[in-house]
């Protein structure tokens, strides 16, 4: 025994799991995602996944050696967690110097300028991702047909999403029943096999990843459930409305960003509300807001700006809502 | 919503009781959970502290070279709320002086140079178990006063406060307290074992003393044999039921113990009277009972000595004012690699300067953490997890209120709650960043409350 004892203050047993840990855990949730967009889009999926992995790493690598000048954090894993969601928002074709502008955004601009890990209101993938849709509109939805590795990286066929597809038909008048015909099965596209941002197409994957989070407890199912469940009840009442100008439920949980934005994007811990009270009520406005955009906005897809517009609420509920206090009903007791 | 959860919750008799909000769940630990209570030999010099609870502390009317039989008052109680103190040992008053205690400030103690072990007449040494209660209500009272029982578990509050139920307010219910919630601890548990008969009939005696018809024993079901063991017990016991609970920490703390057993709120500030409840554990419970029915004051109690690197962990039953060293030689020394010592629980218990610190009353365990586990680890940036928000039995936002103390905010952190935290160390185990939340939380808790206090004195 040394002669000096070790006195510190209690608690003097702390729980095992670091930010780390944490990050690592939302990796391999974000496995099984990663197999089925390389699984569909071949080499297109591993050239944006390691572009925008690497870039971000890079990013915030430089910046906190030359600029904050203080100890380099990148093996924390959280940018890697934000490489790998920009990747999974993106189509399988871009072009390499638009995911590393994306990446530079996502981690120069949304990120280290306020500070770095822990101190960013925006999901810093997703302002990187919405940069890119404003900025590069073009590149950023031409979305290639899941072949495989039966085509290569930038000549791969391309075709509109299900949602897009369904937005214009609608627009221009035309029945759903036709429009039904040309889009995937809800079986397919269950499976990811339709055209998207590569990480968000296959359900099943995204479901196996929701399933290891909550059981490692790694995230609550507060947001999750909130977002899933607010989309399918609002398209639900509006398809009971009019069937024939509403897609039903189904589609709108299937197609797109929900699942991924739900699990994955409007959980990361620094950007979302920190009771389970107010996790609901951000959870809810989130799936309002996206099926807002997606039935009457301009963009076929709103996920991410209704998880944008619900981060810069998250303040003002972190100070106004409050979890119910131990002890708080009695108040004339 | 909560009411759905509390249907579950309370409704269901396969399902175990606990509280429902926050609570973490730490290694359990209870290496001498096995181990019988052993008598610690006596030492040859025995410090006795005269502020062993909560409240002013005793007065001495002892002097130097007096000579002290066991279980003789050496301090006096100073008011309501304080204790009196006796001594543990014979022999001949050495010396009064100041001495360092278990929370690391120095306090004024009586030393006494042991000889012998000669016991004041008046306490009945025999084993015999007295189940007769002869004692009316008040005089239960003042005998607890008498043999200066405190709480056991830890906070040491002179129990005769705790019997005395004020005009306007009545209590329907009586707790035992056999949660031990901590980890590593178990001298409740083996008392439970060991003196189970004892302990109920002390709580037939709390209950007289109260004037309830009923008594709940809480005890988490880790320790399913104590479970057993007490309910077949309490059987020849009128009115004492025993409830296993659910194991998550922190159920032995008052508020949640109460909302695990009875499902009531103790209100913000308020004591647990406050819903008809009173609360006693069962090493007070024990106690109670060695005073009523023994009249044999406080002066040993059992202590768990144990860590992973302990040569021979157990559980002692040790004279109040006997070095901590004494205890530690007993179990196999000071092991090689040990960094820190803790009096209490590895969650709520205090890291000791030295060993030659004495046991006191509300010392229930001495546990020795090997180097590796008291280092703390380097503070990073909070990432909003809100775990420590879904960690908090009380919910509040310990971040928030972390966040609050470093910045000097306290008027805001008192609106946000945070006198009622309890410092029971859940958000700190939990936190993925290692933040010293709770550091920072009785900072600001200690400075709310000296500025309350001068608001009230301005008045």
């Amino acid at each position: 025994m040394s002669n000096l004892l070790n006195v510190s203050l209690s608690p003097h047993a702390h729980g095992q799991e670091t930010t780390r840990k944490l990050m690592t855990g939302v990796i391999i949730a974000l496995l099984p995602a990663l197999f089925t967009s390389i699984f569909y889009f071949g080499y297109g999926a591993v050239i944006v996944t390691v572009t925008s992995v690497l870039s971000c790493l890079v990013f915030e690598y430089l910046i906190q050696r030359f600029i904050f000048r203080k100890p380099i954090t990148i093996t924390d894993g959280s940018a890697l967690v934000t490489g790998l969601l920009l990747a999974f928002n993106l189509p399988s074709n871009i072009p390499v110097f638009i995911i590393i502008i994306g990446a530079f955004v996502s981690i120069a601009v949304a990120k280290m300028t306020f500070g770095g890990l822990g101190n960013n209101p925006f999901n810093p993938a997703l302002v990187g991702r919405v940069f890119m849709l404003i900025s590069f509109p073009v590149q950023m939805t031409s979305w290639p047909v899941p072949k495989g590795f039966a085509t290569g990286y930038t000549d791969a066929i391309t075709g509109a999403t299900p949602l897009a597809i369904v937005k214009e038909g609608l627009k221009n008048g035309e029945p759903i029943q036709q429009l039904v015909s040309q889009i995937p099965t809800p079986a397919q596209m269950f499976l990811g096999n339709m055209g998207g941002s590569i990480g968000e197409v296959a359900a099943v994957a995204l479901l196996i990843g929701f399933v290891y989070l909550l059981v490692k407890k790694i995230i609550t199912w507060h947001i999750p459930v909130s977002v899933i469940g607010s989309v399918a009840i609002f398209t639900t009442i509006l398809w009971l409305i009019n069937p024939e100008k509403n897609m039903d439920p189904m589609f709108h949980l299937l197609a797109g960003g929900v699942l991924i934005g739900a699990i994955y994007m409007a959980t990361d811990y620094v950007t979302s509300p920190m009771n389970a009270k107010t996790m609901i009520i951000y959870g809810c406005g989130i799936g309002i807001l996206t099926v807002i955009i997606r039935v009457w906005g301009a963009y076929p897809e709103g996920v991410s700006f209704a998880i944008l517009i619900m981060n810069s609420f998250v303040p003002l509920m972190n100070a106004y809502i409050k979890p119910k206090r131990f002890g708080e009903v009695v108040k004339n007791g | 919503m909560p009411l759905l959860i509390h249907d579950i919750q309370y409704n269901t008799e396969t399902e175990l009781k606990t509280f429902s909000t926050g609570g973490v769940h730490p290694p359990e630990n209870k290496l001498t959970a096995n181990c019988p209570i052993q008598n610690l030999p006596l030492p040859q010099s025995a410090a006795i502290p005269v502020s062993q609870h909560i409240g002013a502390p005793a007065n001495i009317i002892v002097n130097k070279g007096d000579s002290i039989k066991t279980g003789q008052i050496i301090a006096e109680s100073k008011g309501f709320v304080s204790a009196f103190i006796h001594s543990s040992v014979s022999g001949k008053v050495n010396k009064i002086d100041t001495i360092i205690d278990t929370s690391g400030y120095r306090q004024t103690a009586v030393f006494i140079d042991v000889e012998g072990d000669e016991w004041v007449d008046t306490i009945d040494r025999s084993d015999e178990i007295v189940t007769d209660i002869n004692l009316s209500s008040e005089e239960i009272l003042k005998r607890c006063l008498n043999s200066g029982i405190v709480g056991m578990g830890g906070a040491t509050f002179p129990s005769h406060v705790k019997l005395t139920v004020p005009a306007g307010k009545k209590c329907d219910v009586l707790i035992i307290n056999g949660v031990e919630c901590e980890p590593f601890l178990t001298s409740d548990h083996r008392l439970m074992l060991e003196r189970g008969e004892e302990v109920l009939i002390g709580t037939t005696i709390l209950m007289k003393a109260l004037n309830v018809t009923r008594a709940m024993v809480g005890i988490e079901n880790n320790k399913k044999d104590a479970v057993d063991h007490l309910t077949k017990l309490a059987t020849g016991f009128k009115g004492i039921t025993v409830h296993p609970l659910k194991v998550k920490y922190p159920q032995g703390a008052e508020k949640q113990l109460i909302k695990a057993l009875i499902n009531r709120e103790v209100p913000s500030g308020r004591l647990p009277l406050d819903v008809n409840a009173v609360v006693h554990n069962v090493g007070t419970a024990f106690a109670v009972y060695e005073a009523v029915q023994k009249n044999k004051p406080l002066f040993e109690r059992v202590v768990a000595v144990t860590g992973k690197s302990v040569a021979k962990p157990g559980n002692y039953l040790v004279r109040i004012g006997t070095p901590v060293s004494k205890l530690i030689d007993a179990a196999g020394g000071v092991p090689e690699d040990t960094g820190k010592i803790v009096s209490g629980g590895p969650m709520m218990g205090k890291a000791l300067i030295n060993i030659d610190v004495p046991v006191v009353k509300g010392t229930s365990g001495i546990i020795l953490f090997p180097q590796i586990e008291s280092e703390r680890k380097a503070m990073e940036p909070c990432i909003r997890c809100s775990k420590c928000v879904l960690a908090c039995p009380l919910s509040l936002e310990p971040f928030l209120l972390m966040t609050l103390s470093m910045k000097g905010m306290f008027e805001r952190a008192e609106k946000e709650k945070i006198t009622d935290c309890m410092e029971c160390g859940s958000c700190s185990f939990e936190c993925p960043a290692s933040r010293p939340l709770v550091d920072y939380i009785r900072l600001g808790k200690s400075t709310v409350i000296k500025m309350a206090r001068e608001r009230v004195i301005k008045k």
